[in-house]
């Protein structure tokens, strides 16, 4: 039986991760809560708004209503990395060789690891950004599509067209997919090497957790009663196939999603702040949590595949040991 | 979806550059009134506090991708509201400020058509500030001007030091003439009371009507709003307008169609107004009214925003009190004459 060490927080969870094995709370107030012989804190951003876990450099990246970047390192080592002016740094994320991005307003930008900004101004705002796992590519999802950006050159561009206010982005682990999430409950995808276009639709609320699963065979996703997990290992994805329902309920919503790292598994956690387990092959399910007080925002499992770190709105945190 | 106490109120101000909202802004922001407002504007300006709840957001407007035109939202403040609203011990209202060429109509659909924005907050009330010596100018050469007017709760008719007595009749007349549901306020230096712009759950069912003893009374009487704000005293006066045809004044597009009526059938009225609501929606900018239904207890309200209808019961009739059905449209190129009659066609045998 599943084991869990509560841990209560006053606010919202922006994000919950391990860094360096060491459960890791980011709260929309800006506190980094960690778990690390006893509760420790130090403080990113005046006003959390996005974090994104920056796995190959094993920190938090974060971005804020103060208009500036963050990097959070285990041990609790907090560096500013960037400031983008007194509008809201409302996205960030990680990529590769150490460059991040960060979005403020109708701008994104990429900072190098060598601390070399580079600025992409878009016609409307950015509104989600995401760097594909190959090569200096990064894709930004915006009114009416994504925009790929190659900060490493001075190329043109890609734009990719959809009608409709694209609000996050996601690349698959292998770069063949680009999938965004849309303020019409939707998903909408882009097979990048002729960009055939995937509608992933029929959800009954907005899309706010995406989640590959191991070597990106399947995208799991919230915004539903039950996990809505796509297939995407044939080459042209998931079109004209139906997606799995794991963790079916009839009275609430999931709200977050996170792939287990090597097996065909996802933890599913819902607005009532319960989190189990669903088995993709035959939707076998484990009991992880039961109902808290707010609904499940972020959720990461560690390098041991044992801990599942969770975050709900309403700041009751913990730490879920499956094997104990 | 949140019970109400929790909602926060959200007021939307509108107005043209230099009408005075920045003014007013600032005495929100900075007057003693014990409570804590969050600010979104579209650039800081001239507002001259420091205050980390002023939020800088780019006015975005998304069209819904669901074949309706007039299907619009904020999106920057889908973000900004869900932000903010993460940690909502800070504040206990939000005011959004708009620039002074905004359509209010995106602003108002984002606090019904997005389901985060709308199980956290209620719209409260839409506010126009008018400059009382550029009305006339502003009517002429943008219809955003008279959209402000039309779409408002509550206008404020500020500069009114600028003009003459007979002038500011006649801007009056017009604000009237576009809006006859809307309270005005006739200030100077925007000095109207804050307790008249904020928390006036204008937007809340079961307040809306109620607060507003002169909605939708007989239009051969005076719409008047008695002026709360008796520094400012003004006199009544009556019949200028019939808001029933096209304005005479110049330059207005916008009309109003008031109509009133015996007791309804439900089964004539409800398919009835869902048609005109679907049928007429994109012309339409705001429609209240108090229903009377056969065989029902209680008084059934209504408003809506172009294809937006929202309805519901609101309180019994009170004894002695007339069972009567008033409806009031706002829009352009409404056909009054076929809403009156397929009104009238809706009432109970």
């Amino acid at each position: 039986m599943p084991t869990v060490a509560p841990l209560d927080f006053e606010g919202h969870c922006v994000a919950a991760v391990f860094l360096n094995d060491v459960p890791h709370f980011a709260l929309a107030d800006g506190a980094i809560h960690r778990l690390d012989n006893g509760q420790k804190t130090v403080r990113a951003n005046d006003g959390l708004l996005a974090a994104f876990h920056d796995a190959a450099n094993d920190r938090l990246i974060t971005g804020g209503e103060d208009g500036k970047v963050f990097a959070v390192r285990a041990g609790g080592e907090v560096s500013e990395l960037a400031s983008a002016g007194r509008k809201w740094v409302t996205s960030v994320a990680a990529g590769p060789q150490g460059a991040i991005a960060y979005a403020s307003g109708k701008n994104a930008f990429v900072r190098f690891a060598d601390g070399k900004v580079k600025e992409f101004t878009h016609p409307r705002s950015v509104e989600g950004l995401a760097f594909s796992p190959k090569g200096m590519r990064f894709g930004v999802a915006r009114y009416n599509g994504a925009t790929l950006h190659f900060p490493a050159a001075d190329g043109k561009p890609v734009e990719l067209e959809w009608a409709g206010a694209h609000t996050g982005i996601t690349f698959s682990p292998d770069g063949a997919f680009l999938v965004t999430t849309m303020q019409e409950n939707a998903l909408h995808g882009w097979k990048l090497a002729d960009g055939k276009h995937m509608r992933m639709s029929g959800y009954p609320g907005k899309v706010k957790s995406l989640s590959w699963s191991a070597k990106g065979k399947w995208l799991a996703s919230s915004g539903a009663p039950a996990a809505i997990v796509w297939p995407f290992s044939a080459k042209d994805g998931p079109m004209g196939k139906a997606p799995l329902e794991l963790g079916t309920r009839g009275n609430t919503m999931v709200t977050c999603v996170a792939c287990h790292p090597s097996q065909d598994v996802t933890a599913i956690g819902y607005e009532d702040g319960m989190v189990i387990a669903a088995r993709f092959a035959d939707a076998k399910e484990v009991l992880l949590r039961r109902p808290g007080k707010g609904a499940i925002t972020s959720m990461m499992w560690d390098r041991e595949e044992r801990r599942i770190v969770f975050g709900s709105a309403a700041g009751d945190c913990g730490v879920i040991d499956i094997t104990a | 979806m949140s019970d109400a106490q929790t909602q926060i109120p959200v007021t939307v101000l509108t107005g043209y550059l230099g009408a005075g909202k920045t003014t007013l802004l600032n005495r929100i922001l900075s007057e003693n009134h014990g409570r804590r407002y969050a600010v979104i504007v579209n650039e800081f300006g001239e507002i001259g506090i420091d205050n980390d709840l002023i939020v800088e957001s780019d006015e975005e407007i998304y069209e819904m991708n669901n074949g309706c035109v007039c299907c619009t939202v904020r999106g920057d403040l889908i973000r900004v509201v869900e932000g903010l609203m993460r940690r909502p011990g800070r504040f206990d209202a939000i005011v959004v400020e708009t620039t002074g060429l905004a359509d209010p109509v995106p602003v108002a659909q984002t606090f019904f058509m997005d389901d985060d924005v709308r199980s956290k907050t209620k719209l409260d009330a839409v506010v126009a500030l008018v400059d009382a010596k550029h009305l006339p100018l502003r009517l002429k050469d943008s219809k955003e001007a008279e959209d402000q007017i039309a779409f408002a709760d509550v206008v404020v008719l500020n500069k009114t030091d600028l003009v003459t007595a007979e002038e500011l009749e006649k801007v009056e007349a017009t604000i009237r003439a576009i809006n006859p549901a809307a309270r005005i306020h006739r200030t100077e230096r925007a000095g109207v009371a804050l307790g008249e712009v904020l928390d006036r759950g204008a937007f809340d069912l079961s307040r809306a009507l109620e607060n507003d003893p002169h909605f939708l009374e007989a239009h051969d009487h005076d719409h008047h709003d008695h002026d709360h704000d008796h520094d400012h005293h003004h006199h009544d006066h009556d019949g200028h307008h019939d808001h029933d045809h096209p304005s005479d004044i110049h330059d207005v597009t916008v009309k109003s169609v008031s109509l009133r009526g015996g007791e309804m059938d439900p089964k004539k009225f409800f398919p009835w107004i869902e048609k005109v609501t679907q049928m007429e929606g994109p012309n339409i900018l705001r429609l209240k009214g108090i229903i009377a239904l056969k065989g029902d207890d209680d008084r059934y309200v209504l408003q809506g925003v172009h294809m937006i209808l929202e309805g519901d019961h609101q309180r019994a009739w009170k004894v002695g009190e007339k069972h009567e059905s008033r409806l009031v449209f706002i829009g352009r190129d409404l056909d009054a004459e076929r809403l009156r009659k397929s009104f009238e066609a809706c009432q109970a045998a």
